[in-house]
């Protein structure tokens, strides 16, 4: 066959993938609550904008703060413990919103002991700011996701070359102003990649909000479902969601204009001295103490302290098949990104970024709603097939509906956007005049693909297994809803403990869910790391 | 990428092995239940001791599962459906995925007041929903009713739960039923204006708060409370039974319905005769230490030491009936 017709069909096949649960969104619109919308817009839904908006806000300033400074730190500078804090800083990824969330409260909260014991010693009118605020909940989510924008942003900084900065200084800047003026703006669509992903997973984040009682859009889809038990308007408050998200995301690629952003040559190291030294290895420090040491040792303790006895036989297979979902959707996911973003740069076709953008907006929705669309949407393929299934006399049942196809698929819509993100700014940086030159030499595709695209995106690929791996281990929702019989995961053996407010004993799968994400961040970061 | 295509191709596999298990004869029962694993596993256990049946089961959120069942339509695996709170068992009835049930067993061992009318789904654990206080700031003397917390006595020492769960919408739905929705917000709106602090995310932490000094009086669960005191025995906490000279005290069920095109409707309705018998009943109850509906069987010894009480003995479908409309009481109220 062709190949720009197999190119035209994957895209179209991955496009559609996306679509299929989405037109369950479109198709709610047929049926409107008048009453609902009247009730909505009179009480809750202007203080949900404002809250989603603060939110939104605050996360998208703090992870951009810490993800960039820290990044520039480990890829640019040297100081005491960069080698270790290189990897380290990604650690956080590992840590789910829905279990940092607890142990933020358990720890912070008036009844936790931090407070409990400065009361004990300043008396008990002693009282911190409320940590079940705007202001506490974007600290919360900030720690775990920042490490999106970290690892966007640490990539491109490795792969800028001091030709650029050595320039900027000839011509009188120094190095923050180097920073400023010339690194920060090179390595811009890394960063607002990074900064996408944490803002579309706070949009769509239950976990977090749900224990911190914060009302977000995302909240309100699900009371609208779970209280008025009307799916129809949950599915129109969130295609509303995912409009928002849309021009957002629009408006940043139009700024970005024409800019072309690949680079290369030469490593350099900026080597810090003094207290300018420490106060870069402190500030590693702090990050990481509160967004993974601290959490850890919390859960850890509730661990040791409760109830070890919940150990057992079982965990073996809650953890074969995280693991083993995890790689399966991981390797799926990160294949079609590849493809689709080797797509996006071959053919000019006027249909082709609209379509591949199309393809990566599953991660801006709330996981529960995606998984209904996707369950809906199989349901009906299923009975459908039912239908045939009885002309030819094969017995009849649902093959896709509780089988593993519809979850990796739920898997694969959701976090396209994540690796689509790391691959694409990966390929960023690879200078056409490279491929040109390739070409120029008589290169055939299956050379260019296994000699040059291959290796040069061999980082960009691993991260984005990485964040894969590791989000579909976290993911709770369509888990829950999608998995075959007996196929538990970790995750959700966490809903079941804190459903239910048993936080404690929710700590034992939280703390195993944490380790098991860190053996692929151990093991591709480190490779990667140089 | 030839291990890939390996891959995928084990995966189709798995996918069909699956389907054609489904099929199998062997006599099973299937389960789709928002009830948590560890409180109906061993049941489930004890159930294919006694009787060689097998069941298998699913957990998620009610909602979910309902969708779900809705939409596998004919085709769907569930044999019965298991929830929490009566508001969920009557959504359920009402999308019309439960079958109606004709069993003089049920009818015997459930009250007619914890069951649907029509039998579509049967109540099997009580849970009251009551006033929990400090015993170190309060005086049993000064609480009387789920209203009176709303006087101004209890100004900032009022600790509540989020409204978004669904025990609190069904206590409001009954409360709108007995005084009427008037007067109903203007207690909701007064309990908002006497909290302490901003709503929580899950009962035992609303009692932690207690503990700790941030407010003195809350509503929870009879559970949660059991719970904490199993770890805590000497916890300066106490249930309270509110609106003991009136309509009595606001209960709750968890329950199951068979479903409407179960494929094994006989082993489903057997299975959920059983679990409301005496033999499975204690044990139902007891592993979260709620109250059995069958009211031959004794709660287990701590519950019973928290006292006898009178229920509200109001059909518990008004929860169902009237959730939406609790929903934006709640909302109108600024009740989070």
């Amino acid at each position: 066959m062709d190949r720009s017709l197999l190119a035209a069909l994957f895209l179209l096949a991955a496009a559609g993938s996306v679509l299929l649960p989405l037109s369950v969104l479109g198709l709610s619109w047929m049926e409107v609550d008048k009453e609902i919308w009247a009730h909505l817009l009179d009480t809750v839904l202007s203080s949900l904008l404002v809250n989603t908006l603060v939110l939104l806000l605050g996360v998208g300033v703090i992870v951009s703060l810490l993800g960039v400074s820290l990044a520039w730190l480990t890829a640019v500078c040297d100081f005491p413990g960069r080698k270790f804090f290189d990897w380290a800083l990604m650690l956080p990824l590992a840590m789910p919103t829905y279990v940092i969330a607890f142990v933020v409260l358990g720890l912070l909260d008036y009844s936790g002991p931090l407070q409990s014991a400065l009361r004990d010693v300043f008396g008990s009118s002693f009282v911190l700011p409320e940590i079940r605020s705007a202001a506490g909940l974007v600290l919360v989510l900030s720690l775990v996701l920042y490490p999106y924008v970290y690892m966007l942003a640490r990539s491109a900084f490795l792969s800028q070359g001091r030709g650029l900065l050595d320039a900027a200084r000839v011509l009188g800047l120094g190095p923050w102003m180097g920073f400023y003026k010339v690194a920060l703006p090179m390595a811009r669509p890394a960063i607002a990649g990074g900064v996408a992903l944490a803002l579309m997973e706070t949009l769509a984040d239950f976990g977090a909000v749900s224990v911190f009682n914060y009302d977000t859009f995302t909240t309100a889809i699900y009371k609208t479902w779970y209280g008025f038990f009307n799916i129809h308007a949950a599915g129109q408050l969130a295609s509303l969601l995912l409009l928002f998200v849309v021009v957002a995301l629009w408006l940043e690629r139009r700024s970005r204009g024409e800019a072309r952003y690949h680079q290369g040559g030469q490593k350099y190291r900026i080597q810090l001295t003094g207290w300018q030294a420490w106060i870069a290895t402190l500030f590693c420090i702090l990050v990481l103490s509160c967004a993974f040491v601290i959490p850890v040792a919390k859960l850890l303790s509730w661990v040791a302290q409760n109830h070890l006895g919940d150990l057992d036989m079982r965990y073996v297979n809650l953890l074969g098949h995280s693991l083993g979902l995890a790689a399966v959707a991981g390797c799926v996911t990160v294949s079609i990104a590849f493809f689709l973003a080797l797509i996006k740069r071959s053919y000019a076709w006027p249909l082709v970024s609209p379509l591949v953008q199309w393809a990566t907006l599953g991660y801006a929705l709330p996981g529960s709603i995606l998984a209904v669309g996707i369950m809906l949407s199989f349901a009906f393929i299923d009975n459908g097939l039912t239908k045939l299934y009885t002309l030819m006399g094969i017995e009849s049942g649902l093959y896709l509906v509780g089988g593993v196809l519809a979850l990796i698929l739920a898997y694969v819509v959701r976090f396209m956007a994540v690796a689509f993100g790391a691959i694409d700014s990966g390929f960023e940086q690879i200078r056409p005049s490279v491929i040109e030159a390739a070409r120029s030499l008589g290169a055939s595709w299956q050379q260019l693909l296994g000699r040059v695209y291959l290796p040069m995106l061999t980082p960009g690929l691993l991260t984005a297994m990485l964040l894969v791996f590791v989000d579909v281990m976290k993911e709770m929702p369509a888990t829950l809803l999608l998995r075959p019989f007996g196929w538990d995961t970790l995750a959700v053996r966490v809903y079941e403990m804190t459903s239910e407010g048993e936080w404690e004993r929710a700590a034992l799968p939280g703390i195993t869910l944490v380790l098991a994400g860190l053996i692929p961040v151990l093991l591709l970061v480190r490779r990667s790391a140089r | 990428m030839p291990s890939f295509t390996r891959l995928f191709s084990s995966l189709l596999f798995v996918l069909f092995s699956l389907g054609s298990i489904c099929s199998a004869f062997a006599e099973e029962v299937w389960v789709y239940s928002s009830r948590k694993e560890h409180l109906i596993k061993p049941l489930f256990d004890q159930y294919q001791k006694e009787t060689g049946v097998s069941v298998r089961y699913i957990t998620d959120k009610a909602p979910p599962l309902m969708a779900r069942i809705k939409a596998e339509g004919k085709n769907t695996k569930a044999d019965l459906f298991m929830t929490v709170d009566a508001g969920n068992l009557w959504q359920a009835a009402n999308l019309g995925i439960l079958a109606p049930l004709k069993s003089p067993i049920l009818e015997t061992n459930v009250p007619s007041h914890l069951r649907d009318a029509e039998g579509r789904w049967a109540g099997l654990s009580i849970r009251a929903r009551t006033i929990v206080y400090s015993t170190e700031r309060v005086q049993a003397s000064e609480l009387q009713t789920y209203e009176s917390l709303a006087e101004p006595q209890w100004k900032g020492r009022l600790c509540l739960r989020t409204s978004k769960k669904v025990y609190n919408q069904s206590l409001v739905a009954t409360m709108m039923e007995h005084l009427g929705e008037e007067k109903a917000q203007s207690i909701v709106s007064a309990w908002v204006t006497n909290l302490a602090t901003p709503v929580f995310a899950n009962d035992t932490k609303l009692m932690e708060a207690i503990l700790a000094g941030q407010c003195d009086v809350g509503i929870v669960n009879t559970y949660y409370f059991g719970r904490l005191q199993k770890a805590r025995p000497d916890i300066p906490l106490a249930l309270f039974w509110p609106n003991q000279q009136g309509r009595g005290v606001h209960v709750n069920i968890s329950g199951a319905g068979v479903t409407r095109y179960a494929k094994h409707p006989q082993a489903a309705q057997k299975l959920l005769e059983w679990l409301s018998s005496s033999s499975a009943q204690s044990a139902f109850a007891g592993l979260n230490m709620e109250y059995p509906v069958n009211a031959h069987v004794k709660p287990s010894e701590e519950v019973s030491a928290w006292g006898e009480f009178k229920a509200d003995l109001i059909d518990v479908d008004v929860a169902g009936r009237n959730q939406a409309k609790a929903i934006m009481l709640m909302d109108r109220a600024g009740y989070r």
